[in-house]
C-alpha cells in the first residue's frame, strides 16, 4: 500500500510542528524519518496512523483518502518507543488482541487466533514466553512482542515510533538488523521514525531528513549520506569538519577575508588528509591534540594553525603507521573532498 | 604504591553504619511515637467498646435492634448502596477526561473536584438546603409536582454524594496519568473501539486505584455527619442515618446505646482499613 501526504501542516498552539510536508511512499519501501527531537517527525508519523489530526493537508492509503477515517480503520501497525504492551495480559493474549477485538463476523475461530498467534510468536522467536506477562521480558523481546502484535491484524501499514529507542546498544543493532530481514520477507510499506543516523543509513530504502516541521532533504542512504543538500543535513548526517573560507571566482580558498563572498566548506573527518609536507597550497597547518583507536580506524584530533579551530580526520591503521603521528606534532592538512556552503542565517 | 589502603582504615569502614542512631534515641522515639498511637488512637477505640458493653450484652443487643436504630443502619446501607456505584461512575468519567483529553478549563476542573474537600459539610448541606427548601431556587418546582427532596431520603443521597464525590477521582487522576494513553492508542490501531479498548485496557490498568477511591468513598459515605446532619430534618425512623442517630442517643444521655451503634460503626471503619491494606498490597504486587 502506497502513502501519499500532500501539504500536511500541524500547530501544537503556537509551536509549529510541521510545515506542508509532502511526502510520497511507495508500495514495499521501508522509509526512515530522521531528524533531532522537536523536527516533528513523531507527529508526522501519529498523524498517518490517525493518532493525531492534522490541520490541513490528506493523507492517503492507495488511492483512498484517509484524512477522515479513525484510528481504528485506518489497517495500520503501530510500534510505540516503549512498547505499550497491555500489562495485565500475557504474551500470547497481547499478540492475540486484535483479532479477538474485532466484531463476530469479521473475528477469526479460537483455534484460527491460537494458530496465527502461534506463528507470530515462533517468527518473533517468542515461542516459550506465549504465557509470561510482559514484566518478565527484557526490553528487546518487549519490543518483538510488540511487532508481533501489530502484525497480527495484517496490516497494511507499518509505523514505528523510534522502535529502539529504548534498547541498549548492541540489542538495537540485533533488532534493526532483524526488522530488515523482517521487512524484506514480507514487504509491507513500513515508515520508522529515529534521531539516530546510524540507524536510519543501516535499515531504511529511503531516508527523510527532517528539521524544525520541514523536510531538509529525501534520499537513499548513500544520496543523504554523500551528497547533503544543506549544512543541517550534512551535520546531523554524521561528524563534520568546518573550514572557514572564501569564495573567489567560484573556487573556494581556506581563510576568511573582507573582499570576498565568505564560504563554509563541509569536510567529513575520512575526507580529511594529513601530510607531513605541505603539498598543496590549500593544504592546513595544524596541531595534533589527540589521537585514539578505535578498532581498525585512527581518529585524530587537530587544532587549526591559523583560526585555533578543533578539526577531526579519520584515517586507517595503515596509513597513521606509516606518517608514525604523535600528539603534539605540526602537520598538514588537506580536504579531498568537500562541499561549499554559503552562510545564510545558518550558524554552527 | 597505588591502590594499598592501610588495613586499619579497612577496619574502620567495615563497623556500625554511620547512619544508625544511638540505641537510648532510638528507644525513645519509638516509645514516644507508641504512646502516641495508643492515647490517640488505640485508647478511644477501645473506650467505644468498653462503654457500649458497659451494662451488659442484653442492652448492647437491644440498643443495635431498636426498631429506630434498624431503620438508621438500613438508610445508611441504603445511601452506600446508591452514591458509591455513583460517585465511582463520575469519577471514571472526570478522571478519563482530564488524563485522556486536552481541552481548555482543564485545570478548573481539576479545582472544582476538589471542591468538596475545601468546604466544610455543613456548608454543602446548606447549599442543598438553598436550592430545594420550599423558599430556594428550586422550591416552587418541586412543590408544584410535589416531590421531597430536603428532610428526606434523596437529600441525604444528594448531601453525601456531594461530600464523597473527590474520593474515586483523586485516586485515578494520578494514577492515569503516569499511565499515560499509550496502550490505549495501541488498542485503537489494533482496531479496538473505544468502549472495548476501555473495558479491556483501561479498567484492567486502573482497578486497583478503583477499589481503593470506592473503599475509602464507602468509608466517608458512612461516616458523613455534618452535610447529612442539616438535610436531613433527623426524622426517627425516616430520614436517620447512623451517625445521626448516635448523636440523637447521646444527646438523651443513652450513652451505651450510643456507644453501641458507635462500636458497630467502628466495626466496619476497621473491616475498612484491612480491606485497604489488602488492596494495597494487591496494587503493589501488579505494579
Amino acid at each position: 500500500m502506497s502513502i501519499q501526504i500532500k501539504d500536511v501542516s500541524k500547530a501544537f498552539g503556537s509551536f509549529q510542528a510541521l510545515q506542508d510536508i509532502n511526502l510520497d511512499i511507495e508500495t514495499g519501501e521501508l522509509v526512515a524519518l530522521l531528524g533531532p527531537s522537536g523536527s516533528g517527525k513523531t507527529s508526522l508519523l501519529r498523524i498517518i496512523a490517525g493518532l493525531e489530526a492534522s490541520d490541513n493537508g490528506v493523507i492517503l492509503f492507495g488511492d483512498e483518502e484517509m484524512t477522515h477515517i479513525r484510528t481504528t480503520e485506518r489497517k495500520v501497525g503501530f510500534v510505540f518507543q516503549h512498547y505499550a504492551l497491555f500489562k495485565h495480559m500475557t504474551v500470547a493474549d497481547n499478540v492475540a488482541y486484535g483479532l479477538k477485538v474485532r466484531s463476530k463476523k469479521e473475528r477469526p475461530s479460537k483455534k484460527e487466533i491460537k494458530e496465527k498467534v502461534k506463528e507470530l510468536l515462533s517468527l518473533v522467536k517468542l515461542d516459550a514466553f506465549a504465557d509470561r506477562y510482559p514484566s518478565q521480558l527484557s526490553g528487546g523481546q518487549r519490543q518483538r512482542v510488540a511487532l508481533a502484535r501489530a502484525l497480527a491484524v495484517e496490516p497494511k501499514v507499518l509505523l514505528l515510533d523510534e522502535p529502539f529507542g529504548a534498547l541498549d546498544a548492541k540489542v538495537r543493532k540485533e533488532l534493526r538488523r532483524w526488522l530488515r530481514r523482517l521487512h524484506d520477507d514480507f514487504h509491507i510499506t513500513s515508515i520508522f521514525v529515529t534521531h539516530d543516523q546510524e540507524e536510519a543509513l543501516d535499515v531504511a530504502d529511503r531516508i527523510v531528513v527532517m528539521n524544525e516541521g520541514k523536510i531538509e532533504q529525501i534520499g537513499s542512504p548513500e544520496e543523504v549520506y554523500e551528497h547533503p543538500n544543506s549544512p543541517f543535513v550534512y551535520d546531523f548526517l554524521g561528524n563534520v569538519n568546518v573550514f572557514h573560507g572564501r569564495l573567489e571566482d567560484g573556487t573556494w580558498r581556506n581563510g576568511a577575508d573582507s573582499l570576498h563572498q565568505q564560504a563554509l566548506a563541509y569536510v567529513r573527518p575520512h575526507d580529511v588528509a594529513i601530510e607531513r609536507q605541505k603539498s598543496a597550497e590549500d593544504a592546513v597547518q595544524a596541531e595534533i591534540v589527540h589521537i585514539h583507536v578505535v578498532g581498525r580506524t585512527v581518529h585524530v584530533e587537530l587544532k587549526q594553525g591559523d583560526t585555533d579551530r578543533f578539526l577531526e580526520a579519520e584515517l586507517t591503521k595503515d596509513r597513521y603507521r606509516e606518517l608514525d603521528l604523535k600528539p603534539g606534532e605540526t602537520v598538514f592538512v588537506r580536504p579531498n573532498q568537500l562541499k561549499v556552503f554559503i552562510p545564510e542565517d545558518y550558524s554552527i | 604504591m597505588a591502590g594499598h589502603i592501610p588495613l586499619s582504615y579497612v577496619g574502620k569502614s567495615s563497623g556500625k553504619k554511620s547512619a544508625e542512631e544511638p540505641l537510648a534515641i532510638r528507644v525513645l522515639l519509638i516509645s514516644v511515637a507508641l504512646s502516641f498511637l495508643f492515647l490517640f488512637l488505640l485508647l478511644p477505640l477501645l473506650a467505644i467498646f468498653i462503654k457500649a458493653f458497659e451494662q451488659g450484652m442484653g442492652l448492647y443487643i437491644a440498643s443495635i435492634t431498636d426498631p429506630d436504630a434498624l431503620s438508621a443502619i438500613k438508610l445508611t446501607l441504603l445511601v452506600v448502596v446508591l452514591t458509591v456505584p455513583l460517585n465511582a461512575l463520575f469519577g471514571i468519567a472526570a478522571a478519563w477526561a482530564i488524563t485522556k483529553f486536552d481541552f481548555k478549563g482543564k485545570s478548573i476542573l481539576i479545582t472544582i473536584i476538589d471542591l468538596p474537600f475545601a468546604i466544610s459539610p455543613v456548608i454543602a448541606g446548606l447549599v442543598f438546603v438553598l436550592l430545594f427548601s420550599s423558599h430556594g431556587l428550586f422550591g416552587d418546582f418541586l412543590f408544584e409536582h410535589d416531590i421531597k427532596i430536603l428532610f428526606a431520603v434523596p437529600g441525604i443521597v444528594l448531601a453525601t454524594l456531594f461530600v464523597t464525590f473527590p474520593f474515586v477521582a483523586r485516586e485515578l487522576i494520578p494514577l492515569m496519568q503516569s499511565q499515560g494513553s499509550a496502550e490505549e492508542e495501541a488498542s485503537l490501531t489494533l482496531g479496538a473501539n473505544g468502549w472495548k479498548t476501555f473495558w479491556l485496557v483501561t479498567l484492567p490498568n486502573i482497578k486497583w486505584g478503583l477499589l481503593y477511591g470506592v473503599i475509602l468513598c464507602n468509608a466517608r459515605a458512612v461516616g458523613e455527619f455534618g452535610a447529612v446532619s442539616v438535610v436531613s430534618g433527623h426524622i426517627r425512623g425516616l430520614t436517620n442515618t447512623m451517625p445521626l442517630h448516635i448523636e440523637i442517643l447521646y444527646n438523651e444521655y443513652q450513652f451505651s446505646a450510643a456507644f453501641a451503634v458507635a462500636s458497630l460503626m467502628s466495626i466496619l471503619a476497621i473491616v475498612t482499613l484491612i480491606l485497604k491494606n489488602i488492596v494495597e498490597w494487591k496494587a503493589g504486587e501488579h505494579g
